[in-house]
C-alpha cells in the first residue's frame, strides 16, 4: 500500500492529459479505486483495532494534561476566583474568550466540509466526511469548557438558560451572549445529530464484525439497523434535511460570535463587516485543522493511506487558498473602512495594533493567514504533499489564534478612558488553554479507536456511481447519479 | 398611507432634553486630588482591599477613582485638573442591554443603573461595554482581617468573589432619606444627604442631587458654571455627572 501511494504521489503531478491507462486513474483516484466490499470493511476495522505503544504513551500524556491543565486548575480557579488568571481591567475578557472563538473556528469546517460538500455532490469529499464531522462536535465542548472557564461564578451557569423557575427570571434577550449561547447549544444538538446520522450504517457494518463489548457498543448505537431499503430511505431523507438545514445553523453561530464584539460600543469593535469576517475567519482555521487531522490519520492509522490520498489535500488545499483569499479581501475590508473612519480612538488602536508591544503578533497574522497560504498552496505538488499541508494548516491555525487575540485582549487595552489603559499577560489561561487541546486531541484520538473514522458506505456508495470505460485506446472516467 | 404626522416624530425625546434624577457636579478646579472621595466610598461601600499587587495589574476596588493626566514631555510637564471618575449613572446605559442575566438593570424609580449582585454570573460583558470603564471584578475572595469586619456598613451587601460591582450613588442613603422623608409626609430636601464621595470632599468639589429640579444646587451650579461637560456624550450614553473646568 505504501509504494502504491508514494507512485501516486509522484504520478499526480505528471501534466500527460492524454492516453492514461486504468491504473493512472485507479492510483490517482479512491473513487475509481474500488476494493471488495468486504476487504474495505475488514480494512476500516483494522484500522480501528490497532494501537501501538505510541497510541497510548502519547494518550497517557495527553491524559495528564487534561488532568492538570483542565481538571486540576480550572477546580483550582473556581475555588479562588479568577485572579489566578490573567483579565484585569480593561482587558475583562482574555485567551478564554480567544479560545472560545477559536474552538467554534475549528467546529465551522466540519460542517462545511461534510454539509456544503454533500449539498453540492462534491465527490472527493467522501473519505473523510467523518474526520471532519467529528471535529465540529469536539471543539464544541472545547469552545463550551473555555467559555465556561471565563464566567466569575460558573456554578450559576444555567441562569443563562432559559428554563421555567418559580421566580420568574429569564435570561435578557437583548444581550448578544444570550444568543450566543443558544446558537451554540443548537449547533452542538444539530451538529452531533449530523454526526450520528451518517454513521449508523457503519455502526452496523462494525456490530456485525465485532465480538465482546464492542458487539454490545455497536449494538446499541446502531439503532437495529438492518440495511433494508425503507431504513435507507429514512436516513437519507435525514441526512437531507440535516445537510441543508445545518448550513444556516453554522452562518448564525459564527456570525452571532462576532456580534458579542459588534454589537458593543468599543472602538475596534463596532464593525458592521464582523458577521461575514468572522465566518471566513472561522473556515479559514477549521479547514487548516481538516487538513492537519487528516495528515495525522494518514500517517498514523493503518490502512489510511488508501482512503486519504494526495488528491484530498490538494482539493483541500484549493479550499484554502480560496478562503485565505477571501479572509484577507474581509480583514483589507475591515481596516481600510475603520481607517478612513477618522474616528481618533480607532486611529490610536488600530496604531496600537500594528505598532504597539505586540505589534509582532499583527504581522505574523497577515503572514501565517495570507502570505504563506499564498506562496504555497498555488503549487499543486506542494499542496498534495501531506506533510506541507501540514504545516500551512497550522501556521494557518496560529495566524487565527493571533487574529483573535488582537480582536479581543489587545483591542481592549486600548479604550476611550487613557487613564485605565494597561497590557493583558494571560496567567492560568495558558494551562487551561493547553488542556482543552489535550482534551480535543484525546477525545479525537479515543474515538478513532472506536468509531469507523472512515465513512465506508459512502465510500462504497461513490464507488459504485464512478467507472473507467474504455472507448477505443481512451479510458474514460463515467459518473451515474445514484441518489 | 402613513404620514410624517402619523409618525409622532414630536414626541421623540431628544437626547438633549433628556433630564435624569440624581445627578452629580463635579468641579475639577477645586479637585485636589486628596483620594478623600476614595476612602470616603471604600468604607461606605463595603470595598475589598485589594492589595497592592493585584491593585498594581489593574485590579484595583474603587468605584471612585481619580484621573491625572498630564501635557508635555519632560522637564516640561504641565498637570491638568484632577479628574474623579464614577458610574456616570447613564440614561441610556451600554452596561445594561448586554447583561445575559438582568444583573445590571436600569431604576425606573431613581433613574440609574442597578449592579444586581446575586444575579452577577461575572460575563463581565457590561465591563468591556462601560465606555467609562468604571466597573469593578471581584477577581479574589480578598481578605478582610479582624477587627475590619466590624466596619463594614450594614445598608451594604458584602460581595463575593465573581461578581461585578460599580458606584451605585450611595442608593442606600438615597433609600434612608427617602424612607425618613415619607414617614414626616414631605418631600426629600435638597442637601438633606449626599454621597459618600461628595461629604467627604475637603474642596467641596463633588456636589449631588436633584438634576430635575431647577432650584437644587446641582442644577444652580450647573447654571452659574454654564460650560459643563458631560464625558463621552456623543455616545449618546445621556451621562447624570457634569464636570467642569478652566474657569
Amino acid at each position: 500500500m505504501a509504494e502504491y501511494n508514494k507512485k501516486a504521489e509522484n504520478d499526480h503531478t505528471k501534466a500527460e492529459l492524454h492516453n492514461h491507462g486504468e491504473e493512472y486513474f485507479r492510483e490517482k483516484h479512491l473513487m475509481l479505486d474500488p476494493l471488495p466490499r468486504g476487504q474495505m470493511n475488514e480494512m476500516v476495522m483494522e484500522s480501528m483495532h490497532t494501537t501501538s505503544w505510541k497510541f497510548w504513551a502519547v494518550f497517557a500524556v495527553l491524559s495528564a494534561i487534561v488532568a492538570y491543565g483542565l481538571v486540576y486548575t480550572w477546580a483550582k480557579m473556581i475555588v479562588e476566583g479568577l485572579g489566578i488568571a490573567g483579565v484585569n481591567r480593561p482587558a475583562y475578557w482574555g485567551v478564554f474568550l480567544v479560545n472560545t472563538v477559536f474552538w467554534i473556528g475549528i467546529s465551522h469546517a466540519g460542517t462545511f466540509i461534510s454539509a456544503i460538500l454533500r449539498v453540492f455532490k462534491a465527490e472527493f469529499r467522501r473519505p473523510f466526511t467523518r474526520a471532519a464531522e467529528l471535529m465540529t462536535t469536539f471543539g464544541l465542548v472545547q469552545a463550551g469548557f473555555s467559555i465556561f472557564m471565563h464566567l466569575g461564578r460558573v456554578w450559576l451557569f444555567y441562569w443563562l438558560m432559559p428554563y421555567p423557575n418559580e421566580r420568574m427570571l429569564w435570561p435578557n434577550m437583548h444581550s448578544p451572549l444570550t444568543w450566543d449561547l443558544l446558537a451554540i447549544t443548537t449547533y452542538l444538538l444539530s451538529s452531533t445529530m449530523y454526526l450520528f446520522l451518517p454513521l449508523i450504517p457503519d455502526l452496523a457494518m462494525a456490530r456485525d464484525r465485532s465480538t465482546g463489548w464492542r458487539k454490545t457498543f455497536y449494538k446499541t448505537l446502531a439503532l437495529g439497523f438492518r440495511g433494508t431499503e425503507g431504513e435507507w430511505t429514512h436516513l437519507r431523507n435525514a441526512m437531507n434535511i440535516f445537510a441543508f438545514a445545518i448550513i444556516p445553523v453554522m452562518f448564525s453561530v459564527h456570525t452571532i460570535v462576532s456580534w458579542d464584539f459588534a454589537a458593543a460600543t468599543r472602538p475596534g469593535w463596532n464593525s458592521t463587516i464582523f458577521g461575514p469576517y468572522f465566518v471566513v475567519g472561522a473556515l479559514h482555521s477549521g479547514m487548516g485543522a481538516v487538513i492537519m487531522v487528516l495528515a495525522v490519520v494518514r500517517g498514523t492509522m493503518k490502512n489510511m493511506k488508501y482512503f486519504i490520498r494526495p488528491e484530498h489535500f490538494e482539493a483541500i488545499g484549493k479550499l484554502m487558498l480560496i478562503i485565505s483569499m477571501t479572509w484577507a479581501y474581509f480583514f483589507f475590508n475591515d481596516y481600510m473602512v475603520q481607517w478612513y473612519g477618522g474616528d481618533k480612538w480607532t486611529h490610536q488602536l488600530l496604531h496600537f495594533h500594528e505598532a504597539g508591544p505586540l505589534g509582532w503578533m499583527w504581522f505574523a497574522m497577515l503572514i501565517f493567514n495570507v502570505a504563506i497560504p499564498w506562496a504555497v498552496l498555488w503549487n499543486r505538488r506542494w499542496r498534495s504533499t501531506p506533510w506541507i499541508a501540514f504545516i500551512v494548516g497550522l501556521l494557518i491555525n496560529v495566524g487565527m489564534w493571533f487574529e483573535r487575540y488582537i480582536i479581543i485582549p489587545v483591542s481592549l487595552s486600548i479604550n476611550r478612558m487613557p487613564f485605565t489603559w494597561r497590557l493583558y499577560e494571560p496567567g492560568v489561561e495558558i494551562p487551561l488553554g493547553i488542556g482543552t487541546l489535550a482534551f480535543f486531541i484525546l477525545l479525537y484520538m479515543a474515538a478513532s479507536r472506536l468509531i469507523p473514522l472512515v465513512p465506508v458506505w459512502e465510500v462504497q456508495e461513490g464507488q459504485m456511481a464512478h467507472a473507467l470505460k474504455k472507448y477505443g485506446r481512451e479510458t474514460v472516467v463515467t459518473v451515474s447519479e445514484l441518489e | 398611507m402613513a404620514t410624517l404626522a402619523d409618525l409622532k416624530i414630536s414626541e421623540v425625546k431628544l437626547s438633549e432634553e433628556h433630564v435624569g434624577k440624581w445627578g452629580m457636579v463635579i468641579d475639577q478646579d477645586m479637585c485636589t486630588g486628596c483620594q478623600a472621595c476614595v476612602a470616603a466610598c471604600a468604607m461606605e461601600n463595603n470595598l475589598s482591599f485589594v492589595g497592592e499587587e493585584d491593585s498594581g495589574y489593574g485590579r484595583s476596588m474603587h468605584w471612585i477613582r481619580i484621573e491625572r493626566f498630564w501635557e508635555g514631555e519632560y522637564p516640561e510637564v504641565k498637570m491638568t485638573p484632577n479628574q474623579p471618575m464614577m458610574c456616570q449613572q447613564c440614561g441610556s446605559a451600554p452596561c445594561e442591554p448586554v447583561c445575559p442575566a438582568f444583573a445590571t438593570v436600569h431604576s425606573q424609580a431613581e433613574q440609574l443603573n442597578l449592579q444586581v449582585y446575586n444575579r452577577c454570573v461575572g460575563t463581565r460583558y457590561c465591563a468591556n461595554n462601560c465606555p467609562y470603564q468604571v466597573r469593578s471584578f471581584n477577581w479574589r475572595d480578598y481578605e478582610r482581617p479582624e477587627p475590619l469586619p466590624n466596619q463594614l456598613n450594614p445598608d451594604v451587601t458584602v460581595r463575593r468573589r465573581g461578581v461585578m460591582e460599580k458606584c451605585t450613588f450611595c442608593i442606600q442613603r438615597i433609600h434612608k432619606a427617602q424612607d425618613k422623608a415619607k414617614s414626616e409626609g414631605r418631600e426629600v430636601a435638597d442637601g438633606e444627604f449626599t454621597t459618600a464621595c461628595a461629604q467627604a470632599c475637603p474642596a467641596s468639589a463633588i456636589t449631588f442631587g436633584r438634576v430635575d429640579d431647577p432650584d437644587s444646587l446641582v442644577s444652580q451650579l450647573a447654571r452659574v458654571h454654564g460650560h459643563g461637560v458631560k464625558h463621552l456624550e456623543e455616545l449618546g450614553t445621556l451621562p447624570n455627572v457634569t464636570y467642569f473646568k478652566g474657569g
